[in-house]
């Protein structure tokens, strides 16, 4: 490919494009269908979050969180929330623990869902994009149940969560937990083992272990290359040292490691063990109060702390930097799905505008948590 | 048979030869039209609630007195037309006008004059070409002029990359589409669909009819290569790299809107029909009954053709909706390095198979 070297042609994808998940506008170069280089073009979902953050109280930044990754919204307030209390050294009761961490892998299994059913769709398959979205459904009706919203949730709150769980929501979640785990071999057996689908992302868009960590490339997209890391693991915050879960990594499955392939596959073996916790979570939940008891007004003492957290992405940072005052000095977001955009530039030359497709998908950003 | 019919008719009546040619291209060509009409209506709807079922949906659906689309949403397809029909034409000021017009009237012409050919029946045929098999694969090829310069003239970047893909696409199709349509002509020995059909009669082996496909081994494969050839001919999923939505947006099409697009539309449905058509009469035994001796008089042909032909756009859906899509060197590699070979190889053994076998 690309022996014979013709005028260069500037393609503009975006930022109305059906697959750019967002709006990103990449400025593509190209030699006939060969790809050169591509500069992406950000911003046009930037919403001053990190500013807006420093006019209103700790409490008024986590609906803003929401919004930044809002396919995971749940994940977004929990490293906030996480965050905050490391500030403020606060201890929260422990079914709060096990809510939230029910709550983020539910989000993150919905998460998932739609990262593999969007990719089947950059690929061409329509079909499979529809049955994954079926069983989010059920996901947000349960998150719908719980705290009254689909989307964007405001559900964690320093110190607390806004509501208890529902009676039966234990029964619902294994109910829906038995019903999914079948569905995953149904997904494989319609996507993930056809023999076009594989073709056309195997051995394509290898991001290498080193070129993975050089640019900061975190969470599945970090694991599909083979390294073994996971904040949830590795760095645990909450309650996640408690329970029994595998970090899945690539290896090379049909081509090699660090393929398009591999990034997907390591996050439908992460719904597997997103499953795993959640039952484990489900069955030693403890009774008890949600809400830790806090003055009205948030005043931590002065300073600063530096959390991550393992969002679907990858690592979801919160810097927090408190004067005294009831409005946050500096909140800062370090973004997974930033740094994943980064690196297609390197990756994708070489390759042709279809597979620049597929790696921009395989890589699953978020816009609202690029711009912010 | 409908043309000649007809000018036989006229001729009883008076001479004038070329006004009776005319009244008689009329009078069969435009229910023809009302068939690519009524085949894209129909197939529309279809589409919609086969990807729909697939889906695990249900897909259009009326309920409720006012406007809506009628019953299990029958209407869905009258209300797309209308909304194509009422939507405003625009045509980008950059663009080469002329030829941004004149592509949806090639395209439609490719897929019209192929639909002529095409044998319902042992009567219902517009036109029964001794050559028909050669005009069919012929007029096909009209349609990628249409593309390309729909392509080139939209001056858009996405149109002509779909423009390119969609032009090497057919072009290289049609070769193995073409290599594997010779055999049920090395078969019957004839071009002429009517007498290809005809010679399907009967059954062999006792007991399958004698059909093509079921001749010999090379015939089988025959088929599937043809078929295959043909789904990418007709730009269909999991060959639709020239619209590729999520690549190109809508390739070719991009800059179409309103009845242009609804031209490019009809002749897609109209080029299945088509290519579906010329599988079943070279291979599924025309509309000869799969039970040789039974259910084969008067319409009962135009029943069996028609089965065999909404089977195949039926797989034709159902490849799409299951698929993903391929990328260009992809399409290309299966095309010369898979397709060719093997048909080439087809050939070769259709040929020693009629020396041994008779």
């Amino acid at each position: 490919m690309g022996v014979v070297k013709g005028d260069q042609m500037i393609l503009n994808i975006g930022p109305q494009h059906p697959s750019t998940h967002g709006v990103l506008r990449l400025e593509v170069m190209t030699d006939g269908e060969i790809v050169s280089e591509i500069r992406p073009h950000l911003g046009y979902l930037h919403r001053c979050f990190e500013k807006h953050s420093e006019n209103v109280t700790y409490e008024q930044v986590i609906p803003f969180t929401d919004r930044c990754d809002y396919l995971a919204a749940m994940n977004s307030n929990f490293g906030y929330v996480v965050a905050m209390e490391e500030l403020m050294e606060i201890k929260v009761p422990e079914r709060v623990d096990y809510i939230r961490i029910i709550m983020g892998e539910l989000n993150r299994i919905a998460s998932h869902l739609l990262a593999l059913g969007v990719y089947g769709l950059d690929i061409g398959a329509f079909t499979p994009f529809l049955y994954m979205l079926r069983d989010r459904e059920r996901i947000l009706d349960m998150f719908e149940y719980t705290c009254g919203a689909r989307l964007l949730y405001n559900y964690m709150w320093v110190g607390g969560v806004s509501h208890d769980l529902p009676k039966d929501f234990e029964k619902i979640c294994i109910g829906f937990l038995d019903y999914f785990e079948p569905q995953i071999e149904e997904y494989n057996n319609l996507l993930t083992y056809n023999k076009i689908f594989v073709e056309r992302t195997a051995d394509v868009g290898v991001i290498p272990a080193d070129v993975a960590v050089s640019y900061g490339v975190t969470g599945p997209n970090l694991r599909g290359s083979g390294v073994k890391w996971d904040v949830r693991k590795d760095e645990p915050y909450s309650i996640y040292d408690r329970f029994e879960f595998d970090v899945p990594v690539g290896d090379g499955h049909f081509g090699t490691l660090g393929d398009c392939f591999d990034r997907y596959w390591v996050r439908m073996l992460e719904i597997k063990e997103s499953v795993k916790i959640l039952r484990q979570a489900l069955k030693d939940i403890p009774g008890g109060d949600v809400h830790q008891m806090l003055p009205k007004k948030i005043r931590p003492p002065k300073g600063s702390v530096y959390r991550r957290t393992e969002s679907p992405r990858g690592d979801l940072g919160y810097y927090i930097m408190s004067d005294g005052t009831p409005t946050p000095y500096r909140v800062k977001m370090r973004s997974p799905a930033f740094t994943a955009l980064s690196v297609l530039d390197e990756v994708s030359r070489g390759w042709m505008i279809s597979d620049v497709i597929a790696i921009l998908g395989s890589l699953d950003i978020v816009l609202g948590e690029i711009d912010r | 048979m409908t043309v000649d019919m007809l000018m036989d008719w006229f001729a009883t009546i008076g001479d004038f030869p070329i006004l009776s040619f005319l009244l008689a291209v009329v009078i069969s060509g435009v229910p023809l039209f009302l068939v690519m009409a009524l085949n894209a209506m129909v197939a529309v709807y279809v589409e919609r609630k086969v990807s729909a079922f697939m889906m695990d949906r249900i897909g259009p659906m009326g309920q409720g007195p006012g406007l809506h689309a009628g019953k299990w949403g029958l209407l869905q397809t009258a209300a797309d037309a209308v909304k194509l029909l009422v939507k405003e034409d625009t045509i980008p000021e950059t663009s080469d006008k002329l030829l941004f017009k004149m592509a949806p009237f090639i395209i439609f012409i490719g897929a019209f004059l192929g639909l002529a050919a095409v044998p319902f029946s042992s009567v219902l045929q517009v036109a029964d070409f001794n050559v028909g098999v050669f005009y069919i694969i012929a007029v096909g090829s009209i349609g990628v002029i249409g593309i390309v310069m729909a392509g080139w003239a939209s001056n858009n970047k996405w149109s002509l990359y779909g423009a390119m893909r969609s032009a090497a696409q057919i072009i290289s199709y049609e070769i193995p589409a073409g290599l594997s349509i010779i055999i049920p002509i090395m078969m019957a020995g004839t071009m002429n669909l009517q007498e290809m059909i005809h010679f399907q009669e009967g059954n062999v082996w006792g007991i399958l009819p004698n059909w093509i496909i079921f001749n010999n081994p090379f015939t089988f494969i025959a088929f599937f290569i043809f078929f295959i050839s043909a789904v990418a001919e007709t730009n269909r999923t999991p060959f639709d790299i020239p619209e590729a939505e999520s690549e190109l947006v809508a390739g070719w099409m991009t800059e179409y809107s309103g009845f242009r697009w609804a031209v490019f539309f009809l002749s897609e449905y109209a080029n299945m029909l088509v290519v579906s058509g010329l599988a079943v009469a070279g291979f599924l035994g025309g509309w000869q009954s799969p039970i040789p001796g039974m259910f084969d008089t008067g319409a009962w042909g135009l029943f069996w053709f028609m089965s065999k032909l909404i089977f195949l756009i039926f797989v034709m859906m159902w490849f799409r909706w299951t698929f993903p899509r391929l990328r260009v060197d992809q399409l290309m590699h299966v095309c010369w390095k898979v397709f060719i070979p093997i048909a080439m190889f087809n050939i070769f053994g259709v040929g020693i198979w009629k020396l041994i076998f008779g």
